[in-house]
């Protein structure tokens, strides 16, 4: 059943600090672009609490590009990640998944910060900026804090955002000159439909060693998720067939899938290891 | 009271400001040319076009279109003749029942705005979050594929 509209009040204080203020009186949830919180209040299952614009902050709208990092503003949607040819260039993980977050028209609307706040364990952007270890600001009405992005999920749709906080912005370090990534999303259609896996990698060769490695994976636990043990257990390996056959275990060991209506936990745990082993193949060529 | 500028007109309404966009334009407006399919985001019957850009009147609060430029299908036409991508559809057989066509035309418009001479896969993924359910895709492309043609 669809919510009655009228019992639900928005509104769109002209800046971002009386945005903060707002929130700071407790109570509010924030909508920036709509597609999770419009999709929830037409299912029936939005809470009935005021809601607070952002959408309309160009304050929190913004792709900088310094020497060191490219930083995000929460509210740039997929279409202005996508379509920034320094993104495009330099962080492929990230603008291959913005690529690929629903249609156009939803790319258009949905923002980085909803999709990290929103955490579903399969959304699309987490796995890239898990890989990238992103760093994230957060803003309230008492001050800023940054975090690593590897710390903000905690558990099924649970983040370390406090109460009248908000997602300022998201910096990617751009130290990824020599590295070889890989991003796949595997879904009932493709771009169209969420994910029932996606792995997003990177990795540096030298002396046909793995020198580092990077692996973010969507759906393979409860919240998105960086593949530690697969990563020691491919950290200064050549790329044989044994090192192939140990990641897939390593793999299989630390994921924890789900079953759920897109897939069941057996199919996830299997696709991902063909996923981690079309990477390590394409390394080694 | 929220204040609207649809196709380039001035509106003013007396609504809620969390009432969906497309009911706002169905309901208030009379502009009925935007159809809901699934209320949900998926299949792009509710397009309009939201300062130039593609997006769903169903997953928009009214509020948040305020001091926006909104586009629907019944700014297409010039006057009485039509566009020259409803002309396409028409003629390339395009349209069955209709429901998608008014959502399937604002999304050509903002592909061809940014893709003048778009390629097939350009079309299919402009053209993805627009479901149609009579039609079939191939007539729908050929009519895109007419309408850059005379671009
Ligand atoms: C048809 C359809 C297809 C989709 N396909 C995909 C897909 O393929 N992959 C995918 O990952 N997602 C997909 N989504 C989900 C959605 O589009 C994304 O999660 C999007 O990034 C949400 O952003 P938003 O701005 O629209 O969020 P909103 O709905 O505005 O907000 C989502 C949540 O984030 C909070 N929030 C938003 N901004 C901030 C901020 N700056 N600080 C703190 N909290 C904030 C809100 O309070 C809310 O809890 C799809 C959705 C639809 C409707
Ligand atoms: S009714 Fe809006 S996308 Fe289907
Ligand atoms: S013409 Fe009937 S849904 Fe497309």
């Amino acid at each position: 059943m669809r919510a009655n509209a009228a019992q639900y009040e928005l509104i769109a204080p002209a800046t971002l600090d009386d945005v903060l203020a707002t929130l700071a009186t407790g109570g509010y949830t924030p909508i920036a672009g709509g597609t999770e919180i419009m999709v929830a209040l037409s299912a029936g299952r939005l809470p009935q609490k005021p809601l607070v614009s952002l959408q309309h902050l160009k304050e929190l709208r913004f792709i900088e590009t310094t020497a060191e990092a490219y930083v995000i503003g929460a509210g740039t949607t997929f279409s202005d990640i996508r379509h920034h040819a320094g993104l495009a260039a330099d962080l492929p993980l990230l603008a291959g998944a913005a690529s690929w977050t629903g249609s156009i028209a939803n790319q258009n609307r949905g923002t980085l910060g909803g999709n990290l706040v929103n955490a579903s364990p399969a959304a699309d952007s987490p796995p890239a900026l898990l890989a990238y270890e992103a760093t994230l600001k957060l803003v309230s009405a008492t001050g800023s804090r940054t975090m690593p992005y590897t710390a903000f999920h905690l558990g099924y749709k649970k983040t370390a955002l406090l109460p009248g906080e908000l997602v300022y912005s998201i910096a990617v370090p751009r130290i990824w000159t020599g590295y070889r990534s890989y991003t796949r999303k595997v879904g009932t259609r493709n771009a169209q439909a969420i994910s029932k896996i996606a792995l997003a990698c990177l990795a540096r060769i030298e002396e046909n060693k793995i020198a580092d490695i990077r692996i973010g994976a969507a759906s393979l636990s409860a919240m998105p998720m960086r593949c530690a043990a697969t990563e020691s257990a491919l950290l200064g390996q050549p790329v044989t067939s044994q090192t192939v056959e140990k990641a897939r275990a390593a793999l299989a060991s630390e994921a924890r899938p789900i079953d759920d209506i897109r897939s069941t936990a057996a199919y996830r745990a299997a696709v991902a290891g063909n996923l981690l082993e079309e990477f390590l193949q394409q390394l080694s060529t | 009271m929220i204040e609207l500028n649809i196709n380039g007109k001035p509106y003013t309404v007396d609504v809620p400001p969390m009432k969906r966009l497309l009911d706002v334009l169905r309901e208030d407006l009379h502009l009925t040319g935007v159809k809901e399919g699934c209320g949900e985001g998926e299949c792009g019957s509710c397009s309009v076009l939201f300062d130039g850009v593609l997006a769903n009147s169903c997953l928009i609060p009214v509020l948040q279109a305020e001091g926006v430029e909104i586009g629907t299908i019944e700014g297409v036409a010039i006057g009485e003749q039509l566009a020259p991508i409803q002309q396409c559809f028409l003629e390339e057989g395009g349209a069955q029942c209709g429901i998608c066509t008014p959502g399937m035309i604002l999304a050509t418009k903002h592909l061809l705005d940014k893709y003048p001479q778009p390629t097939l896969p350009q079309i299919q993924e402009g053209l993805a979050g627009n479901l149609c359910r009579c039609t079939g895709y191939s007539r729908i492309f050929a009519a895109v594929e007419a309408a850059a043609k005379l671009a």
